[in-house]
């Protein structure tokens, strides 16, 4: 069995090259699964909106026109309902690369044109969340990890724990209770102080449109009422990064080229910045992907505390009224953003990390 | 490197060396306990609401009462009826089913481990509180349907644990020659197979322990899971997120799914120490993906 890295003899063209070439391999699988999976997501929001919740007709129609069989057959021809199921799929695919999602029950627009305004809400949530989780989480698990076993260690295990064990919809409350309603001293719930105009839409994150607008008392609304939300979904993921940083850079600790380096009479903060922490943060990356979808479960739980109108808030409303396109469009949108990240983070490990591209 | 380090850990009996366990441990028990026994304990019906409305914590009612008038005391401790008998069934049974379709994929190969393991990349292509909280919604609010959601989205990370663990036993010496014994393949999976598994698999399925009860509690409190005059933490929490300045309402069914999940986390991870490291870490990796 040759290498998979060995050079081909008979490469004949670009196209070939690309294909042999050990990063575009790895880039060209993952994202041809990542579709592929992304396929998977449809098929898992069609089989529950169409096949799970009984009879569409009996739905859409309301019990009076149930009664008449020939207002139901005519429903079903109108909406295709029936033509055999692959069919029905292939009709649905159709209507999702159009971008119809279905029309919500509550507010009685397209659901695309409700979360067209809810997604960039939480992305300005989420990312401020992670940004802060990867610092906080990397650094405690890197102390963690150089002082294991003693007191330090020990408690920075409680802290992770907790983290990860306290339910994210009651921190969200109890921080909401304390630091507005007693302290005074968060801003209340929302995006903006109220009456505030949101600033004029390029990105849709009010703290970026705000800067590039120059409007800063704008800006320095939405920071303010970014800082509560976002500090109680860190909670989990500063947990699961914690704990996870510490146990990578125990296992790069344990290397031989580590043991070398200190042999050799490096300073030890040489050792740990340029041996140590660069490998380390390799699997770390891979985390921080999966760190995200806990954020985007976390929203669902946090934002309507908040009053936050992102996918979170939306997605508690309509899963409390039962708007299933709603729903399925929430479950669609956060499936395919999550598979997104997941493949960037893919990609980052395999440009980072050669050894992973030859598995 | 210290060769002569005192260890004051080591003089102490091995129970205590662990303290993080000893306390998950009895806090575990305690609820365990609560729930058995929580007529006994509770001093109000947890239904009745015949108290004075929202009066708070105080020497007549520990708690305070809620919006309705009910003892939340009270209804905290039934809520241990609820949710912990749930969380362990809903864990046997991800366990169970995982496992089964996960030893399959694993000592059978080929179709069955692909259709297995692709059904599972599936589920992992959604965040767990997302998925659930659709497969939930489709289903129809009820407890019973939360279960059904909450197993929907728990049983793959121990379908890819014993998939794991299968593969790297199914060609290992002593399986093998068993099998040339002629050991049916059911006889091998249970009889080679399954002693060497379950370790790690009771170890995963502790630490879910408290993913569960975080996600049916989060369901609940979505209003996709226990109906209204049940008493159950996570639509009590959402009870009190409608009353902000009564903060008893929401905050000690909070406290107790906290308590919960923290002491089997608390077990759960000092297993997972105690097994040895190469197990723990892909054991690690499958833990952490569950949000």
């Amino acid at each position: 069995m040759s290498p998979r890295w060995a050079p081909s003899r008979r490469v004949s063209g670009g196209g070939r090259l690309l294909a042999r070439h050990p990063l575009a391999r790895f880039l060209l699988r993952r994202t041809a699964v990542a579709v592929l999976l992304a396929f998977g997501v449809t098929l898992v929001t069609f089989v529950l909106t169409n096949v799970v919740p009984g009879d569409p007709a009996a739905a859409n129609l309301g019990q009076r026109a149930i009664g008449d069989p020939a207002v139901v057959d005519q429903f079903r021809k109108q909406h295709g309902l029936d033509q055999p199921l692959p069919a029905q799929y292939v009709t649905y695919l159709g209507h999702l690369f159009q971008g119809d999602l279905g029309e919500s029950q509550q507010t009685h627009q397209p659901v695309l044109t409700d979360l067209a305004t809810a997604v960039p809400a939480t992305l300005e949530l989420a990312g401020a969340a992670i940004a802060v989780s990867l610092v906080i989480g990397v650094a405690l698990g890197v102390v963690a990890a150089l002082r294991r076993d003693r007191l330090t260690d020990q408690l920075l295990r409680v802290v992770s724990l907790l983290g990860v064990s306290v339910p994210t919809f009651w921190l969200a409350l109890l921080a909401f209770y304390v630091f507005f309603y007693q302290l005074g001293v968060a801003p209340g719930s929302g995006r903006l102080a109220p009456g505030m105009a949101p600033p004029p839409y390029v990105t849709g994150l009010h703290t970026i449109d705000a800067a590039l607008a120059g409007q800063w008392p704008v800006f320095w609304s939405a920071a303010g009422h970014l800082v509560l939300p976002a500090l109680v979904l860190t909670a989990y993921t500063v947990g699961l990064l914690t704990r996870f940083t510490r146990s990578a850079v125990l296992d790069v600790l344990g290397q031989d080229y580590v043991r070398a380096a200190r042999a050799k009479g490096l300073p030890g903060r040489t050792v740990l910045l340029q041996y140590v922490l660069r490998a380390a943060l390799v699997p770390v990356v891979t985390i921080a992907g999966l760190a995200f979808g806990a954020l985007l479960s976390g929203t669902v739980l946090v934002e309507s505390i908040f009053a936050w109108p992102g996918l979170g808030a939306y997605a508690y409303r309509s899963a409390t009224t039962l708007d299933l396109p709603a729903v399925m469009g929430v479950g669609l949108v956060v499936g395919i953003v999550y598979l997104t990240v997941n493949l960037a983070v893919d990609v980052l490990y395999g440009v980072i990390d050669p050894r992973v591209r030859v598995q | 490197m210290k060769v002569f380090r005192f260890s004051l850990l080591e003089r102490l009996p091995p129970a205590w060396r662990r303290p993080l366990a000893v306390i998950g441990g009895a806090v575990g028990a305690l609820w365990l306990v609560i729930a058995v026994a929580c007529p006994l304990i509770a001093p109000h019906d947890p239904l009745a609401q015949d108290l004075p409305r929202l009066a708070g914590p105080g020497t007549a009612y520990w708690f305070g009462t809620d919006e309705l008038g009910r003892d939340v005391l009270s209804r905290v401790l039934y809520g241990a009826r609820v949710s912990i008998p749930l969380a362990l069934l809903l864990v046997a049974m991800s366990l169970l089913i995982g496992g089964v379709l996960g030893a399959c994929a694993g000592f059978f190969g080929r179709w069955i481990d692909e259709t297995v393991m692709r059904i599972a990349d599936l589920v992992f292509a959604f965040p767990t509180v997302i998925l659930a909280m659709v497969v939930a919604a489709a289903l129809g609010a009820s407890l019973e349907n939360a279960v059904l959601a909450v197993l929907v989205v728990a049983w793959p990370s121990y379908a890819r644990v014993t998939r794991g663990l299968v593969v790297g036993l199914r060609t290992r010496e002593f399986v093998l020659s068993g099998r040339l014994l002629g050991f049916s393949a059911w006889h091998s999976l249970r009889v080679d197979i399954l002693p060497n598994v379950l370790g790690p698999l009771l170890v995963l399925a502790t630490l879910d322990i408290g993913t569960a009860t975080l996600l049916l509690s989060g369901l609940s409190f979505l209003g996709l899971g226990a109906k209204p005059p049940t008493a159950e933490w996570g639509a009590m929490v959402a009870a009190g997120t409608q009353q902000f300045d009564m903060w008893w309402i929401g905050v000690f069914p909070g406290l107790a799914i906290l308590t919960v999940v923290l002491a089997f986390n608390f077990l759960g991870d000092a297993l997972r120490d105690a097994l040895d490291p190469v197990t723990a870490r892909t054991l690690g990796a499958e833990k952490e993906r569950v949000g």
